[in-house]
């Protein structure tokens, strides 16, 4: 699951990649921008969840 | 590189010497994770810290300057996308040669990451203190100077894609971290939640049954004093920062270090309320990283901002930082001793966040949402994997043994504190 959230965050970085690349218009960028963060912070939640649930296993 | 401006005789042994102060804050961050740690493996820490500083200049001299694009030399890997340039690696002469007839700013540029990797390098070991080897924090500090520290250098301070944001796509000025927010202390917070996740937390900390273990630092005086320190290293930083990668006028560096000193005080300021209204007494720890996540968050804003918005920028960084480390520590199971990833990757995010906010150029909030984009989306993942990969070589956690009789005495040989009687530990039982 921590794997799984890591490999999200890319994603989000690609997102906001495109965001400069594919919309001059500064409102459509800064959404896209902001929809590339949101996708890192659900991945960034998802390994947080990870390790909880790992340590959880482990105590 | 892009050619670096031309830099008179009087500004440029100003900022050399600031340069030469920075270290300052390199001395009270590595006291500041001695302090924090536990009394059995002080030595440990504190020669764990002396070694990174070394390990990060030999490594970044060698090899990371060439990539990091401060030095001029050739024109830089280049990728061709959407009519754009985005400069992606940095390429500069191999060894440092020919550095004594390199422009006067390169050279300094070139002190300044020398430093900034040394610094960089010391916050995830403060966080893996009392269970993370010294061969494998050399080897975390080794391969931060080789590899993700010369990249980021590269985006950021060496004509590279973040930096450019403002001429290929009108975004501000480009990706702004003057005093290292991104490249440092991101780079270093993110780096100690990777080492924390794979080195796992200290025995006893999560014990089966009931909340964490509380396990206090040996030494706040250690890690008051490093507070102290590390405001002088950190005007210098700032302040030499601003000249560097902003081309502040004169007029302008008196404003960064005033900004610099008001965002620690504001910071500490409201860390001490916070923790008198929770705790009923000041906790000098949670103050100390209060003070510290401050001058993190004005290392990117220091010299962009106002002091109102600066002392502002402090106080918020210090009301989130001791409410962070408890919800790390209690509800995320995150042993982190020296609370590195809320002041160095939260504060120095908040940092560059605060510095797109109050920065008056149109588009430069979306330039450094896009570098926060970057940290998270790329610089973690990555790390993560190749400390993931760095572990299987050189595993960061000391065996059972070592941790139970302590670091000192396991990797040294003998202790920081020969003729104290350390009590025996609880968590063991």
């Amino acid at each position: 699951m921590k794997y799984a959230g890591l490999l999200v965050m890319p994603a989000g970085f690609f997102l906001a990649l495109a965001a400069l690349v594919l919309f001059p218009d500064p409102v459509s960028r800064a959404a896209f921008v902001l929809c590339g963060l949101g996708v890192e912070c659900l991945g960034l939640g998802v390994a947080v969840r990870g390790h909880m649930a790992a340590r959880g296993e482990s105590r | 590189m892009n050619t670096p401006p031309p830099i008179s005789d009087a500004l440029f042994a100003l900022t050399l010497a600031l340069l030469l102060v920075a270290p300052l804050a390199i001395a009270g961050v590595a006291l500041i994770n001695t302090g924090l740690g536990r009394c059995r493996s002080a030595a440990q820490a504190l020669l764990g810290n002396l070694a990174m500083v070394a390990v990060t200049a030999i490594v970044f001299a060698l090899v990371g300057a060439t990539f990091a694009g401060c030095l001029p030399g050739g024109a830089g890997h280049i990728l061709h996308l959407a009519g754009k340039p985005w400069s992606w690696l940095g390429e500069g002469p191999y060894l440092l040669g020919g550095l004594s007839n390199t422009p006067l700013h390169s050279q300094l540029a070139l002190v300044f990451e020398l430093m900034a990797i040394a610094l960089a390098a010391l916050i995830p070991w403060g966080s893996g203190a009392d269970r993370l080897r010294l061969t494998a924090g050399c080897a975390i500090a080794a391969l931060m100077a080789a590899t993700v520290f010369p990249l980021l250098a590269h985006w950021v301070w060496g004509g590279g894609w973040l930096g450019q944001l403002g001429v290929n796509f009108s975004l501000g000025a480009g990706f702004l971290d003057s005093g290292g927010a991104a490249t440092v202390q991101v780079l270093g917070g993110l780096s100690a939640l990777a080492v924390v996740w794979i080195a796992g937390p200290r025995k006893g900390k999560f014990p089966k049954e009931g909340l964490s273990t509380a396990l206090p630092g040996h030494n706040a005086v250690y890690v008051l004093f490093g507070c102290l320190l590390a405001l002088v290293g950190w005007l210098g930083w700032n302040v030499a920062g601003a000249v560097l990668w902003l081309h502040a006028p004169l007029a302008l560096l008196p404003v960064t270090a005033i900004n610099t000193l008001l965002s620690a005080a504001g910071a500490l300021a409201s860390t001490f309320a916070v923790t008198r209204f929770r705790f009923g007494k000041p906790d000098a720890s949670l103050c100390a990283n209060g003070w510290l996540a401050g001058l993190v968050a004005s290392s990117a804003c220091a010299g962009l901002v106002t002091p109102i918005q600066s002392l502002f920028i402090g106080v918020v960084a210090g009301i989130g930082t001791p409410l962070l480390v408890e919800v790390l520590e209690l509800a995320l199971s995150i042993d982190d001793p020296s609370g590195a990833i809320t002041v160095h990757a939260v504060g120095g995010l908040w940092g560059l966040l605060a510095a797109g906010i109050f920065a008056p150029q149109p588009g430069q909030l979306l330039a450094q949402l896009v570098g926060i984009a970057t940290l998270l989306g790329v610089m973690l993942p990555l790390v993560y994997l190749l400390f993931w990969l760095l572990n299987r070589v050189v595993p960061f956690r000391v065996d059972a043994d070592g941790e139970r009789i302590g670091m000192d005495l396991h990797e040294l040989g003998g202790g920081a504190y020969p003729e104290f009687v350390i009590h025996r530990d609880e968590s063991y039982r």
